[in-house]
């Protein structure tokens, strides 16, 4: 079930290969839904399952696959499980639906998602490429949950919208801070979580 | 068989999307009656939070909005009212309303626990990234706002998205729509300008000039058109002119005030 090789495919994505801290992918949708907990949690999720089950249908039709239209072929498969998503959450959901909104269609341009299937899909097996999938669908929402608690923390005061920082902080003069909520302080904040984790790693530091 | 071949790739193609559309077909049919009746609730809640109620329970949303909106109305530019057919107003699709030129005036009438009579008066315009939208309940004077209610498809978080919270909603309580008699609505404005009309105003979100200034724009719009019927309420409510409605009570006091 868990061979070494498979083990590495679901957890080094956790930390030594984190997409977001060292491969700099999916920038652009940790900015956005990262302003509070919730939805950074109901994206992760997303992510998550979109990931691991586009993972496996490729990886399953990874022989049939004709190399010129590969890239096509990926599309269409991630934007028809981001759709069942969408529609699934509008259904059961539908407060967090509305939260994320743009957000979950943007699943699809997660570069997550075309680099995993490039990279890991075409070449594995499925219960490999599954746990590839699981893994940096995690590693991703590990760093979206951490961006998302300081921001909401600093920038409201709040966690998972419940108040956190008790009125007599307010009263004696502190203020929420009104930048972490704006997407340059989301930015930052990936920016010091990179540093740590670079600090703490050393191999992974460049000259 | 050649993998790279022309035929190969077409049909590898056309029967991936083939597939793939049917699934999605399917999954969205089976979806849509849940999802139609989320989206219908979801419209009771944001108009019955306009009228401060809360339902007890996600699951007596619509329980709740039926016992406590008693009538729904569609009304003319005149003030008349054209149609009372049950769900009439709650039917009435606004995105595709305001850009008819000649809409349809949904009223919701509403019967508080306290026997008193609101109107609700549902509004659609655009904000930064997509529509906005939202629910003015008006008192039985035809002037004073009592609640008020704003949604967004996708403004910013923490800046246009500011709409859709309580305290930016509740500035709008107790505001006007009259002034000395004229119909002036409400502006929103940055905080230390004056409004040029004499409106009374709501100061605007810091942050979010645009989606501030769409919901100025889409109060303008869509509560212009009833001013007729407002007069008619404020009429009702004691006056005797039709020409130019003679404040009620309320109103009055208002007027004296500086504005």
């Amino acid at each position: 079930m868990l061979s070494k090789k498979n083990k590495e495919a679901l957890f080094n994505p956790l930390s030594k290969d984190n997409p977001v801290l060292v491969q700099i992918l999916g920038i652009c949708s940790a900015l956005a839904v990262t302003a509070s907990l919730e939805p950074a949690i109901v994206m992760g999720i997303s992510v998550i399952c979109v990931l691991a089950f586009s993972n496996v249908i490729i990886s399953f039709l990874r022989k049939t696959i004709p190399t010129n239209i590969r890239i096509i072929v990926q599309l269409v498969v991630v934007a028809a499980l981001v759709i069942i998503v969408q529609q699934v959450l509008i259904a059961y959901n539908y407060d967090v639906s509305k939260q994320l909104s743009v957000f979950i269609g943007l699943i699809i341009t997660n570069c997550i998602l075309m680099g995993r299937l490039e990279a890991f899909a075409m070449h594995n097996r499925p219960w490999p490429s599954f746990l590839d999938g699981i893994g940096n669908g995690l590693g991703y929402t590990i760093v979206l949950v951490i961006v998302a608690f300081f921001r909401e923390l600093l920038g409201s005061g709040k966690l998972f919208g419940y108040q956190v920082v008790p009125q007599w902080c307010y009263d004696h003069g502190y203020e929420n801070n009104g930048l972490m909520i704006l997407a340059p302080m989301a930015l930052i904040t990936v920016g010091c979580i990179i540093w740590v984790h670079r600090a703490h790693n050393k191999e992974l530091q460049e000259d | 068989m050649n993998k790279n071949s022309n035929i190969y790739q077409i049909l590898y193609a056309a029967v991936m999307v083939l597939l793939v559309g049917t699934v999605l077909a399917l999954i969205y049919m089976a979806l849509k009656p849940k999802q139609n009746e989320n989206i219908a609730n979801d419209t009771r809640k944001q108009i019955l939070s306009a009228l401060h109620i809360a339902a007890p329970d996600d699951s007596q949303v619509k329980e709740t909005y039926e016992k406590y909106i008693i009538q729904d109305l569609l009304v003319d530019r005149d003030g008349n009212i054209v149609d009372s057919a049950k769900n009439v107003a709650f039917d009435v699709k606004m995105k595709k309303n305001v850009k008819l030129p000649e809409r349809q005036l949904p009223v919701m009438k509403c019967k508080m626990d306290d026997g008193s009579i609101k109107y609700v008066l549902p509004m659609y315009g655009a904000g930064l990234w997509g529509p906005i939208w939202g629910y003015v309940a008006v008192n039985e004077d035809g002037n004073t706002i009592y609640g008020a209610n704003f949604s967004h498809e996708g403004e910013t978080p923490g800046l246009g998205a500011r709409i859709a919270d309580k305290d930016f909603q509740d500035e709008f309580v107790d505001k006007h729509l009259f002034q000395e008699g004229e119909f002036k609505g409400v502006v929103v404005l940055k905080k230390g300008l004056k409004s040029v009309t004499g409106a009374e105003q709501i100061d605007a979100l810091t942050g979010a000039t645009i989606t501030s200034l769409g919901v100025s724009a889409m109060l303008e719009d869509c509560l212009t058109p009833y001013k007729n019927f407002l007069m008619k309420l404020q009429g009702a409510g004691g006056a005797k002119c039709d020409a130019g409605p003679v404040e009620t009570t309320e109103s009055e006091t208002n007027n004296n005030q500086p504005e």
